[in-house]
């Protein structure tokens, strides 16, 4: 009977606090749904939106997407002689990308197998954060250091007049190495403690673990870091402008002047009225930028699905 | 639960594209006037009596945010916003109304999806510019042939035009650029300049030329204040206020203030106050312009010269 007296208030409690939990369920729900909503609206309603714009070059002004593509001549302000082929920019573009994803690649995962493998202590106090200080720093102020230091600095030692792709080069790599340092130490950090140990009793020293089995095991996530540190690097646009010389040439060699896609949007696009030839070739190459970064973003995807571990 | 995930489902499949009608929509009213997007906060295209937009060349902001300090400073209640972000952009910006002065280095007849007859034109300064050298290139006066010459890319050395024996560099401006077509059109008679390294700012442009052996660019006159870059005689004729003034040197171009229809209420009163002869005779020539009151020329949006 005492039982039967409680039983009831216990199970409305229950029943409340059921309630009460269901709300709150729903509530939280309701609210990571919104965020999430507004996210891939923002992204789709910036792809509809920049595809519209960047379309306009071909579908209003009539100009040929494969010659837009393809020629090397650039001059909008032409009047009846204007040409608009944007291979130049795609070209320097890609080569600022690849060569300083190349510099960086060794160099970051380097380091990260140094504060990963060889001295995870010191690495975590102190080389960590120093490269997250790295990230913060704005991009107009590794510009103006390569303007006053690095371009001088080209000018009296390798031929050209300082500004060059290879400027831009090391001021990209500078600017991406952070990234792809700090990715590829998560992923070296991640490997779970079992292989290194299984590698070491098996006999293995310490570097060939390191070459034979860490980093064959964590490939496709250093290989992550890589491309998004060139993500990083093809969207830069401020930096880059002030060293590359933004010339619309294909290059010649490295120590050439060179443009590239942000580069000439950035210079030219405040000068340029809206609905004007010159302003939609510019939405164009921004529709170019967008594609060629969501290529990378799914070899980012392929490569997170291959991990292994 | 499937229902539950049904139903969210479809209601952010809803929501996107409410988002997405609601952009589309948009994009799709301004195709033919532009972009109105970061101007929302301008109260649209009403002037309004004690707040105003003023937008467009950033060679123009300097002169135009120093005479809106003054005027502010004279006339508390109103609220005058100058903002930079180019000539086209401020064309463009004025035209559909989102902004009531746009301030251009250029005629509005000049620029393309600009329709000029609904604008009116106020000319508040005039700006000088020339060729800035190197020092060490050995030259400070060229004749008009030679500066042809020297930006198509025929002399690619000091030494064919008196000078030192060193490279040309030159240095450019971004293709739309309203300093690029001035000096296009005035100092190299249309031509087109051969590549070279391109810059948008001035300081930049300055920095170059003076760090670079050889370099040449051009500046406005309000960039030569020290030795670092020499100013170029065109002719044997100095860029000065009174040679510009008389017509005798021939790159220069008004800096534009446009607005939509006749100016009314607070756009007129700055528009006059910048014409008023307490800006003209301290802040124009402060901010290394020529005043409108020195001209004894006028030029139209064709470029023809005529006396006053």
């Amino acid at each position: 009977m005492a039982k039967a007296s409680v039983s009831p208030s216990a199970e409305e409690r229950l029943i409340l606090t059921k309630k009460n939990r269901r709300w709150d369920e729903v509530r939280g729900r309701s609210l990571v749904t919104i965020c999430a909503v507004i996210m891939i609206a923002a992204t789709i309603a910036v792809t509809v939106f920049l595809a519209q714009k960047g379309l306009q070059s071909f579908t209003v002004n009539n100009i040929n997407p494969i010659a837009y593509l393809t020629s090397a001549n650039w001059n909008p302000t032409g009047g009846e002689n204007a040409s608009f082929g944007i291979f130049p920019f795609i070209f320097g573009s890609l080569a600022v990308t690849f060569l300083s994803a190349l510099i960086a690649a060794p160099l970051g995962i380097g380091a990260a197998i140094f504060m990963s493998e060889i001295a995870p202590k010191f690495g975590k106090k102190v080389l960590q954060p120093v490269i997250e200080l790295l990230v913060g720093i704005p991009s107009v102020v590794y510009g103006f250091i390569g303007l006053v230091v690095l371009v001088p600095l080209l000018r009296d030692h390798f031929p050209g007049i300082g500004f060059s792709l290879f400027a831009g080069v090391i001021v990209l790599t500078v600017m991406i190495l952070p990234t792809v340092t700090t990715i590829a130490t998560d992923a070296m950090r991640s490997l779970p403690n079992s292989l290194r140990q299984g590698s070491l009793a098996l006999g293995a020293t310490r570097w060939q673990t390191i070459r034979k089995v860490l980093i064959p095991a964590a490939l496709p996530s250093l290989l992550t870091a890589i491309v998004l540190g060139m993500a990083r690097a093809f969207g830069e646009a401020l930096a880059v402008q002030m060293v590359i010389g933004n010339t619309r040439d294909i290059p010649g060699s490295i120590f050439d002047t060179a443009g590239t896609l942000t580069t000439i949007v950035t210079l030219n696009i405040g000068h340029t009225t809206y609905g004007s030839i010159e302003n939609n070739t510019l939405w164009s190459m921004g529709l170019i930028l967008l594609i060629i970064s969501f290529l990378f973003i799914f070899v980012v995807r392929y490569l997170s699905g291959r991990r292994k571990i | 639960m499937k229902k539950m995930k049904l139903s969210v489902l479809l209601a952010m499949f809803a929501l996107v594209i409410g988002v997405l009608a609601a952009c589309g929509g948009n994009a799709g009213g301004n195709e033919s006037e532009g972009d109105t997007s970061g101007n929302s906060n301008s109260g649209g295209g009403e002037a309004s009596e004690t707040s105003i937009v003023v937008a467009g060349s950033s060679a123009m902001q300097p002169l135009v945010a120093a005479a809106a300090e003054q005027y502010k400073g004279e006339n508390a209640d109103a609220d005058i916003q100058v903002q930079a972000g180019g000539s086209g952009a401020g064309l463009s910006q004025v035209q559909e109304g989102s902004i009531q002065i746009g301030n251009s280095d250029v005629f509005a007849e000049e620029k393309e999806g600009i329709d000029a007859g609904t604008l009116v034109d106020h000319q508040v300064a005039v700006v000088g510019m020339t060729a800035a050298i190197n020092p060490n290139a050995g030259v400070d006066d060229l004749t008009k042939q030679q500066l042809i010459d020297i930006f198509t890319g025929k002399v690619t050395n000091w030494s064919e035009v008196g000078g030192e024996d060193q490279e040309i560099t030159l240095v450019n401006r971004p293709d739309s650029s309203g300093t690029r077509d001035t000096f296009v059109k005035y100092a190299l008679d249309g031509e087109t300049p051969a590549e070279g390294v391109t810059e948008d700012s001035s300081n930049t442009v300055k920095q170059i030329v003076a760090d670079t052996d050889g370099a040449i660019g051009y500046l406005a006159l309000s960039y030569f204040d020290d030795d670092s870059i020499v100013k170029s005689k065109i002719d044997g004729v100095e860029a000065t206020n009174e040679t510009i003034g008389s017509g005798d040197f021939p790159i220069w171009a008004y800096q534009h203030s446009y607005t939509n229809g006749e100016p009314a209420g607070l756009a007129k009163e700055f528009l006059d106050y910048m014409l008023s002869d307490e800006v003209q005779t301290t802040i124009v020539p402060e901010q290394g312009y020529v005043p409108m009151t020195d001209m004894q020329v006028e030029r139209d949006a064709e470029g023809n010269l005529t006396e006053k």
